[in-house]
């Protein structure tokens, strides 16, 4: 199965000084495993997803889900008509239920095959909430209330509408580990907007870049956020994502080694028992060329890489793509360094990695 | 130690009140669900409508429905073509003129109470698989029980303590049309201060008991926005 959306949506500029509004959005995604819509806010994300669950009716276009066509020429189905499972910013739980009645809604009305209620609640630690009233949750219950909800309606496609951006860092930090068990249990496909790129980064497989109403870049996440095409990879925000896994500690100095396809990492060590999946981002800042590797430095990550590309960023940076082992990084160096060492393509040399923020 | 015929009246008076709060409740949620929801232009027009009762004389408005109830009325000639006798002067023009009278007052509380559960719940249960019509009940109606409360409860209220309309299109007809209110003036233009005390006390405790609940019931749901 694959997603195909075709979504076609003109607003036109209100009366009342609304600005005018198109959306226009050709995109194949994969069909399982998270996909992060990023972009500024009113780009149109959120309405790309309600185009998709059939909130927006004034839409033309198509719409497919695998073998299944939700919306095309003459044919409209109503969002209760599409298996879709919808996670709204605020959660949207019912005031009037408490929160067994809120997962067993969508259940209730549902012809497709999930979990029991019972599975998806500890699943997502619900089962200690079920019959607490919804005014009582905390924000990062609420979302787990309303990601379970929309689950137990059996949908064939989840759809996340920014559901972390009203919680607070370490509340998000918590509800990462659900969301990403329930997209390797489930093997649905999510669709996650987001405008939080450290979000994207850590739970995106793919990522769908949108501006104006138009998805501008779709591709794996890696390879889009290390990409040298225009638009990508540039500003202070430029950096790769690293697949890690643990694999030891030393104790002594409290660091956490982190293996990667191309090397090790020392971390500061988060606590995590060895062989625990995690992701890092490396800013392209914090990564420094040489030419030796450097001795007498405080330096802990130095691994040997080998130059892609030079990216041009602004009038006095260059951004390097950079080869170390299987994983390709970025390094941000100045103009005048850059000609200096004399980088070029396929010039081996040390990169240096002076911070590692684990995602 | 109410008199046989103030019994009668007060009888009546619950009759009317129950049977126009129903008839409210059944016309009035359609109603308020339009004026909550509807983006047309028509909008305001039928909101000024339904709520000109507010502002209007109650004689004005009985005057009019007495006309077009009356035995020369386009309504009363089509009762009389049908076969059937004018409804002006009976207790089913009493409950036409109630429902009229007392729409704003019901037609408000759920119009408002449905504008506040907003589009987002609504949009929930869609994605959820509830058709139209099972959101609407299963999710805009109990999220707007405060409203019918209140709406019932004023509805109920305004239409015991009706009278000019009630004079206009009802006359006073002990046991058909003769209301409390109605029953009372008539006390005290024959001076009979006692029978009028009693009829006016009671309607008097009624109505205070019924707002008084209202407010107590609402106060007992927390969580659940009006």
């Amino acid at each position: 199965m694959s997603l195909k959306l075709k979504c076609r949506l003109e607003r036109p500029a209100g009366a009342k000084g609304q600005n005018g509004f198109r959306l226009e959005v050709d995109l194949s995604l994969p069909d399982r495993g998270i996909t992060a819509v990023l972009g500024p806010s009113g780009c149109g994300k959120t309405t790309l997803l309600r185009c998709i669950a059939g909130l927006e009716p004034r839409t033309t276009g198509r719409v497919l889900i695998g073998d299944k066509t939700w919306q095309d020429d003459g044919l409209f189905l109503q969002p209760h008509q599409r298996r879709v499972g919808y996670v709204f910013q605020d959660g949207a739980l019912f005031p009037h239920l408490d929160v067994r009645g809120n997962l067993a809604y969508g259940m209730k009305r549902s012809s497709g095959r999930s979990g029991s209620l019972q599975e998806i609640s500890s699943l997502l630690g619900l089962i200690p909430l079920l019959d607490r009233d919804v005014s009582g949750l905390s924000g990062g219950e609420r979302q787990r209330v309303a990601l379970g909800r929309a689950l137990l309606t059996g949908p064939v496609l989840l759809l996340l509408d920014e559901p972390l951006a009203a919680l607070d860092r370490e509340s998000r930090r918590a509800i990462y580990p659900y969301f990403e068990r329930i997209a390797a249990e489930t093997a649905l496909p999510f669709i996650y907007v987001t405008h939080a790129q450290d979000e994207a980064a850590r739970l995106a497989d793919h990522l769908v870049l949108m501006e104006n109403g138009r998805a501008v870049h779709s591709g794996p996440l890696p390879e889009l956020l290390t990409s040298p095409a225009p638009g990508l990879a540039r500003g202070e925000d430029a950096g790769c994502v690293v697949f890690a896994r643990v694999v030891g500690v030393e104790d002594e100095y409290h660091l956490a080694r982190l293996e990667f396809p191309g090397g090790t990492l020392l971390v500061a060590d988060p606590g995590l028992p060895d062989g625990r999946k995690i992701r890092v981002r490396i800013h392209a800042r914090d990564v420094s060329l040489a030419l030796e590797p450097a001795a007498g430095s405080s330096i802990l990550n130095i691994m040997s890489a080998r130059i892609l590309e030079l990216i041009p960023d602004g009038p006095s940076r260059v951004l390097v793509r950079l080869l170390v082992g299987r994983t390709i990084m970025l390094a941000a160096v100045t103009h005048r360094s850059a000609s200096a060492l004399e980088l070029k393509p396929d010039l081996e040399l040390f990169a240096q990695v002076k911070s590692v923020a684990l995602l | 130690m109410f008199h046989p015929d103030d019994m009668i009246a007060l009888g009546l008076t619950l009759k009317l009140a129950v049977i126009s709060t129903a008839v409210l409740l059944v016309l009035g949620t359609p109603l308020a669900w339009w004026l909550a929801m509807t983006r047309r232009k028509a909008r305001p027009l039928v909101d000024a409508l339904v709520s000109l009762p507010l502002v209007l004389p109650p004689t004005v408005l009985g005057f009019y429905l007495l006309l077009f109830l009356g035995p020369d009325g386009p309504l009363g000639r089509l009762m009389t073509a049908a076969g059937g006798r004018p409804l002006a002067f009976t207790f089913t023009g009493l409950v036409i003129g109630s429902v009229i009278y007392s729409l704003p007052f019901v037609v408000q509380p759920i119009r408002d109470a449905f504008a506040s559960v907003g589009h987002r719940p609504m949009e929930a249960a869609a994605t959820l698989g509830a058709s139209p019509r099972d959101r609407f009940f299963s999710v805009a109606v109990p999220l707007s029980r405060r409203g019918f409360l209140t709406a019932a409860t004023l509805g109920f209220a305004h239409t015991l303590g009706e009278f000019g309309v009630v004079l206009m299109i009802g006359g006073n007809i002990p046991g058909r049309t003769q209301v409390l209110s109605i029953a009372i003036y008539d006390h005290v233009e024959a001076l009979d201060y006692t029978r009028a005390h009693m009829l006016s006390g009671t309607l008097l405790v009624i109505s205070f008991a019924l707002l008084l609940a209202v407010n107590l019931i609402g106060r007992r749901q927390p969580g659940v926005r009006t």
